[in-house]
């Protein structure tokens, strides 16, 4: 009389269901159906939503483009990392290789900008820290994050994706100004 | 002709070629968990940054291989032998093709020698992932995709049993419910080593030069239409474990087998989308795309889960109030077999697969909220809810009932046993809880240093990350000394436990039929189906304190749901 025989009745299909499984059951079923659309509506009313923004490229093509960057909009260095200043609401390039992310990248508080992400070699994980926003940086996919930076500060951009042995030492920076 | 024996303490028959391969399986499974236990002890104390044991390089092929050896070896060899009980022992049948049955082992076998050999061999420390571009030894991949072709086989050996028992009429009505769950796992199987075969075949070719470039979105999305299948495996064969356990400590049945079936077709029709999950911040794929796969279009397959939650412990406690628990709400549940490993370590892996991967799960495979969790310490936390304390743990649960009945062999050290359950899922609950405190601050999962020594730029986390991390670390040690509890207790079992009649020798540990006298040429009893019940279904909840502790799950999962997009809302605006 277990779950390890077959079931008593032959057909056990037309066995009438309890009432407490009916119950949670709808309760379960209403719980997921509100999980469900908490995702579009966060689309329409959330500050949070990624815009699948994303194009294919190549490391020639995409290194090309973060260089124009930094030569158009360099404004410093640090530990031998190019700091870009690039205008509030511009296309803002960023690359991750082994084992770098390059270039330091200074916004302003409350700016827009359109970040780009791709990788030169293998797969990067951009994860700026202590705010906590991670990304999959895949080598010929050019990602576009339209970002407001809304706290000012020094972050790092830790590398939170496997890439070989020197993996803890890829770390970014991104300055957010007043 | 086929043989078979009766287990003479529980009634059980086993076909002598089945038996055999259940054993080996099961050997090969343990051996698996070992050496996937020694590099997770190696694995927390690096991460462990007081201690921070290995260096680099072999800090990367200890990870690498624990993933391998626990998520795929330990818990895939386990399965096959969980899908020739659920056949060929649950249905009184012989096993068909016992041939393909070795064939299935051998290659398994080698395919899992050979994955190890190329990881240790040192060139291969790619993560269990292996993301393309970055590329592995050809043995690597070769060695997986034997293992894979084993398991498939594997499966086909359990369908062609099903129909063998449907043929010869070893049983009587419906397959047992346990079997219908095998029967689920056994399916997704099927799809998710399609899956593997899709991408890893290429990628084999890839890595010797006949294939020159591998689209590194392309690898994501189809290796996680298995990576993350894979897990779904896992979730329908413990889950047929949790009622096999309710069944075989309580004489539990199915609260309704309607109920229960469905939900397990529910598994069939959504997991498979679950390789969304891993997709949610990369380029690529549009937002629809997410958003009805990583829900499993609506949450149908979480659903699922919620209704086995609720029918498991709910058939135990309408068991128990059968006979004559029935004060308050819970003297069903305080006066369960505490002290039985079968029973404790089900019990905590039902609790922690609810309340800790379940929820973390759906938490961080919500397509915005997975953008502050993505690859953070968070996700291993996640899934060693789901695969350590839930599955791993329904696994040991069950190997603690097969000692004596598959092997004949008393179990030694019937006080450390009793324990074993309570040290393994607490230490792994306190690593699984602080890693997620620890994620939540942003730690790196697969990553060596917390502290980027060498690196140009640096970046300090809080030391509260610091103290999370050593806090889980020291959790995790406590898991793997629960872990070789475990194992010190089954093998101990097997080579120094007392014999019992029919009695087994070393040899038979290993796969070797017993004397010939054990076994019969005589058919099996034809399996009766299970005694009708009582009319309970009337107005009044057969099960009221499992609903409440239903309720209390919904409630923690809703408060935690809402937590994580409160978080989510206090990040940078992204759109």
């Amino acid at each position: 009389m277990t779950s390890f025989m077959p079931p008593a009745e032959r057909i056990w299909w037309k066995v009438p269901v309890g009432r407490e499984e009916i119950v949670w059951i709808l309760i379960a079923l209403t719980w997921c159906l509100i999980m469900f659309f908490m995702m579009p509506y966060w689309h329409i009313y959330g500050k949070q939503n990624l815009s699948n923004e994303a194009y294919q490229t190549t490391p020639a093509k995409y290194g090309a483009k973060v260089q124009e960057g930094i030569d158009q909009h360099k404004v410093g260095e640090e530990a031998g990392v190019p700091i870009v200043h690039p205008p509030a609401g511009s296309d803002v390039y960023m690359l991750g290789r082994l084992w770098q992310w390059w270039p330091i990248l200074e916004l302003e508080k409350d700016k827009t900008y359109r970040l780009h992400l791709s990788s030169m070699d293998w797969q990067h994980g951009f994860s700026v820290q202590p705010i906590n926003i991670n990304m999959q940086v895949v080598p010929g996919y050019e990602m576009v994050l339209t970002v407001t930076p809304d706290q000012a500060g020094e972050y790092g951009v830790v590398c939170n994706e496997y890439c070989g042995i020197g993996h803890h030492t890829m770390v970014g920076k991104i300055y957010v100004k007043e | 002709m086929a043989q078979f024996r009766t287990c003479p303490d529980t009634g059980l028959y086993f076909h002598k070629s089945a038996e055999s391969l259940i054993k080996a399986n099961a050997v090969a499974a343990a051996v698996a968990l070992l050496v996937a236990g020694v590099l997770g002890l190696l694995v927390v104390l690096t991460r462990w940054q007081a201690v921070h044991l290995l260096p680099a390089d072999q800090f990367y092929m200890a990870l690498t291989a624990h993933g391998i050896d626990a998520l795929i070896f330990w818990i895939i060899f386990f399965e096959m032998a969980v899908l020739y009980v659920a056949s060929s022992v649950l249905l009184r049948s012989r096993l068909a093709t016992p041939f393909w049955g070795w064939v299935q082992f051998v290659l398994m076998l080698v395919g899992a020698i050979m994955t190890n050999w190329a990881i240790f061999q040192g060139n291969s420390s790619v993560m269990m992932t292996s993301y393309a571009p970055m590329q592995a030894a050809p043995h690597f991949y070769l060695g997986l995709i034997l293992f894979a072709v084993g398991a498939l086989i594997g499966c086909f050996v359990f369908f062609g049993t099903l129909v063998v028992a449907k043929q010869e009429k070893t049983y009587d009505g419906s397959i047992p419910l346990v079997t219908f769950g095998a029967v689920t796992a056994a399916i997704i199987a099927v799809f998710t080593i399609a899956s593997g075969a899709i991408i890893l075949v290429p990628t084999f070719f890839w890595s010797i030069g006949y294939i020159s470039h591998i689209d590194a979105e392309m690898y994501r999305i189809v290796w996680w239409g298995m990576g993350h299948s894979s897990q779904q495996i896992n979730v329908a064969a413990h889950v047929a474990i949790w009622y096999l356990i309710a069944g075989l400590v309580f004489g539990a049945r199915p609260m309704s087998e309607k109920v229960s079936r469905s939900a397990y077709l529910l598994y069939i029709l959504f997991l498979q989308l679950a390789c969304a999950h891993h997709i949610l911040v990369d380029p690529g794929v549009s937002a629809e795309w997410k958003v009805f796969n990583t829900s499993y279009a609506m949450y149908l397959a979480v659903l699922a889960s919620m209704i086995h939650g609720l029918t498991v412990p709910g058939s135990i406690e309408v068991a128990q109030r059968a006979k004559g628990f029935n004060n308050g709400l819970f003297e069903w549940l305080r006066k369960a077999p505490w002290d039985n490993p079968v029973f404790s370590s089900m019990f905590i892996s039902l609790v922690t697969f609810g309340f800790l991967g379940g929820i973390t799960g759906v938490v961080m495979g919500t397509e915005q909220i997975n953008l502050i969790i993505h690859n953070t310490i968070y996700v291993p936390a996640h899934f060693h809810a789901t695969v350590v304390t839930g599955t791993t743990m329904a696994f040991m649960g069950v190997t603690f009932f097969l000692i004596p009945v598959l092997f004949r062999r008393q179990m030694i050290l019937p006080g450390l046993a009793k324990l074993q359950p309570y040290i393994f899922g607490g230490g792994m609950t306190i690593l699984i809880l602080f890693m997620l405190g620890a994620g939540t601050l942003g730690v790196s999962r697969r990553h060596w240093d917390m502290d980027f020594t060498g690196a140009a730029l640096g970046f300090d986390y809080p030391g509260m990350a610091y103290t999370l991390m050593g806090i889980g670390a020291f959790g995790g040690v406590i898991g793997v000394v629960g872990g070789a509890a475990f194992l010190l207790i089954t093998v101990g079992s097997l080579l120094f436990g007392k014999k019992l009649e029919p009695s087994a020798g070393l040899l038979q540990s290993f796969g070797v039929p017993l004397a010939a006298s054990c076994y019969t040429d005589e058919r099996p009893a034809i399996l009766p189906r299970a005694a009708a019940a009582e009319g309970h279904h009337g107005s009044s909840f057969e099960a009221p304190g499992t609903f409440v502790l239903a309720l209390v799950l919904l409630v923690t999962f809703v408060v935690y749901y809402f937590i994580n997009w409160k978080y989510l809302a206090s990040v940078w605006q992204l759109s």
